[in-house]
């Protein structure tokens, strides 16, 4: 592999697996605030996964690069700062209410959905056994958030106020995890990875189809700019302080 | 079932008959089940013992979920969110153990949001810094598992089994604490700083873990004749003082009792006397984070009111 395309494949495993650090962390939040007792466990552990699959996308970066995979993990999450992450904006946005957390996790597992599907047929093996069996796991989030959107959706008049809310709020966003940087054109020639515009029009029919039967409305003027990943919201700052307070009292500790 | 068109044999044993034969169940060693006889003591202490032990592991989640979003590596971060979800599913079964002698979760849930309900003191402490989560798994999991591994032989069958359950994963929790306190006890200077203060803040908590003295124990009594506990809150005390003493000094630590010493006549350690004022203080509601805690319960309850009545909704109009 040159080393263009080396550092092409190896930027895009980072944003896939920021992309699951920070929704999975956004989604730990809710570890004992939970509306029932049941999903202080089911969405946990929805949250577990994402990070998992974070480090299994920041490894295969590591190996990558030629970067140990202990370290290289643990370097890029908590001494990155919010300029360096390349996570899309939509899993940032605070956690706000469980109509507004269980919406973005369905648009997300979605779109994991379509892309780890043609993952799954990379030309470079390691992504593809990696996609295959984190689509495992991805089959059953689905089917969690599928049936949260529904039982949402068709509830009472206060859930569907706010679930169309959400939706309003996240569909730019959404739209937003298939802009392609220049780089993918690359790797798409390459086939390791899938044309993300072809994967847009699949995800697009499956999410408008299930939340119209869910009695949502498709919001239409979607004047929004669409932020590349190198752009972030006020809220990445605030999730990273958190998250790396920690880790930066004394960064040649062990912890 | 064999039998089920037969009118059930109308017992007619008195209540003294009844309770002659449950306690020499109990002494038989045998395990009382949901359906069997049992005196309305008997009964209402397990519901007090048993909803008190779930809410204080829902309660529980909160000091340590705190540093969820915090823990300084992916490995320790997914570890205690395990662990706090570990916590939700200790709840889960509890309340289900409670469930089986008649108590729904509705009531028991509205007499921990009302206040009427108790649960572990401990957690009306603050966790102010990752080394607590060390001194949590370790302290607090650790007297939590010495309790529950004597309840785990408990007449009751399913809080029995219950607790067998939960003590096989508090010894991972306990494992993860006590991983935690060893790296930063021969950490850097300020780890090993940091782990001092927080084992300086949670030791006397955790020994008030344990329940007033015996001679000041109400319930005690009654509670071991009926073999729902087998020791006592100061032998129980005793156990973890002894067992935690000397691993805690060997990392270097101090521990803040300036009467601590090891007793060559009893091979046991003499400790110094609990506050029993902040003791009580804390269980009445004043300690440095009861407000705190109800207040978060109260809003997890309140902000998911609008969900569980579209679960409800949702439901009756698919329910065909």
């Amino acid at each position: 592999m040159n080393a263009n395309l080396k550092q092409a494949l190896t930027d895009y495993l980072v944003a896939m697996a920021d992309d699951e650090l920070i929704l999975g962390h956004r989604n730990s939040e809710w570890c004992g605030h939970a509306p029932i007792l049941e999903e202080d466990i089911a969405f946990a552990n929805i949250a577990l996964d994402e990070i998992g699959h974070a480090i299994v996308w920041y490894e295969l970066a590591a190996d990558l690069s030629g970067e140990d995979r202990d370290t290289y993990a643990n370097r890029v999450v908590y001494f990155r700062d919010a300029p360096d992450y390349r996570n899309t904006q939509m899993v940032e946005l605070p956690k706000g209410d469980w109509a507004f957390t269980m919406l973005r996790q369905y648009l997300f597992d979605q779109f994991e959905m379509v892309r780890l599907e043609k993952l799954t047929q990379s030309s470079y093996a390691s992504l593809a056994e990696a996609a295959a069996k984190i689509r495992t796991e991805e089959i059953y989030h689905l089917r969690h958030t599928r049936a949260w959107v529904r039982r949402l959706g068709l509830g009472t008049d206060e859930s569907h106020r706010r679930m169309q809310a959400a939706l309003n709020d996240l569909w730019p966003y959404a739209l937003a995890l298939f802009e392609a940087s220049t780089r993918e054109t690359l790797l798409i020639q390459a086939s390791y990875i899938p044309d993300i515009s072809i994967l847009k029009t699949a995800w697009q029919v499956q999410v408008t189809t299930y939340l119209q039967e869910a009695a949502l409305t498709m919001p239409t003027n979607s004047s929004h700019a669409i932020p590349p990943r190198t752009h972030h919201t006020e809220h990445l700052g605030g999730l990273l302080s958190d998250l790396q307070q920690v880790a930066r009292l004394d960064p040649m500790a062990k912890w | 079932m064999y039998g089920a068109t037969v009118d059930p044999i109308e017992d007619i044993r008195t209540d003294e008959e009844k309770l002659a034969e449950f306690e020499a169940r109990i002494a038989r060693g045998e395990k009382i089940e949901p359906g069997d006889w049992m005196p309305d003591e008997y009964r209402r202490q397990l519901i007090r013992m048993i909803s008190q032990h779930a809410h204080s592991e829902v309660v529980g989640m909160l000091p340590e979920g705190a540093f969820i979003t915090r823990a300084p590596n992916l490995r320790r971060k997914l570890i205690l969110l395990a662990k706090v979800q570990d916590e939700a599913g200790h709840g889960q079964y509890l309340y289900h153990a409670a469930e089986t002698l008649g108590a729904t979760r509705e009531e028991m849930l509205e007499a921990l949001l009302s206040g009427k309900a108790k649960y572990s003191s401990i957690f009306n402490y603050p966790t102010l810094s990752w080394a607590d989560m060390g001194a949590i798994g370790w302290l607090v999991d650790g007297a939590a598992i010495l309790n529950q591994t004597m309840l785990a032989k408990c007449s009751y069958g399913p809080y029995a089994r219950a607790m067998v359950r939960i003590c096989a994963e508090e010894n991972f929790h306990r494992r993860q604490g006590q991983d935690i306190v060893i790296t930063l006890a021969l950490g850097t200077p300020e780890q090993k700083g940091m782990m001092q203060d927080s084992i300086n803040r949670w030791w006397w908590p955790t020994l008030m873990m344990f329940g007033p003295h015996d001679t000041d124990s109400p319930n005690s009594a009654v509670l071991i004749r009926w073999g729902i506990k087998t020791k006592t809150n100061d032998e129980l005390r005793q156990t973890f003082v002894d067992q935690t003493v000397p691993e805690l000094l060997a990392l270097g630590l101090t521990i803040p009792d300036p009467e601590l010493r090891y007793d060559e006549a009893s091979g046991h350690w003499h400790f110094g006397e609990i506050n029993w004022d902040e003791f009580w203080n804390v269980v009445k509601g004043n300690g440095p984070c009861n407000a705190e805690r109800m207040a978060a319960r109260r809003q997890a309850h309140e902000d998911g009111l609008w969900v569980r009545e579209a679960m409800a909704a949702y439901a009756e109009k698919h329910q065909s």
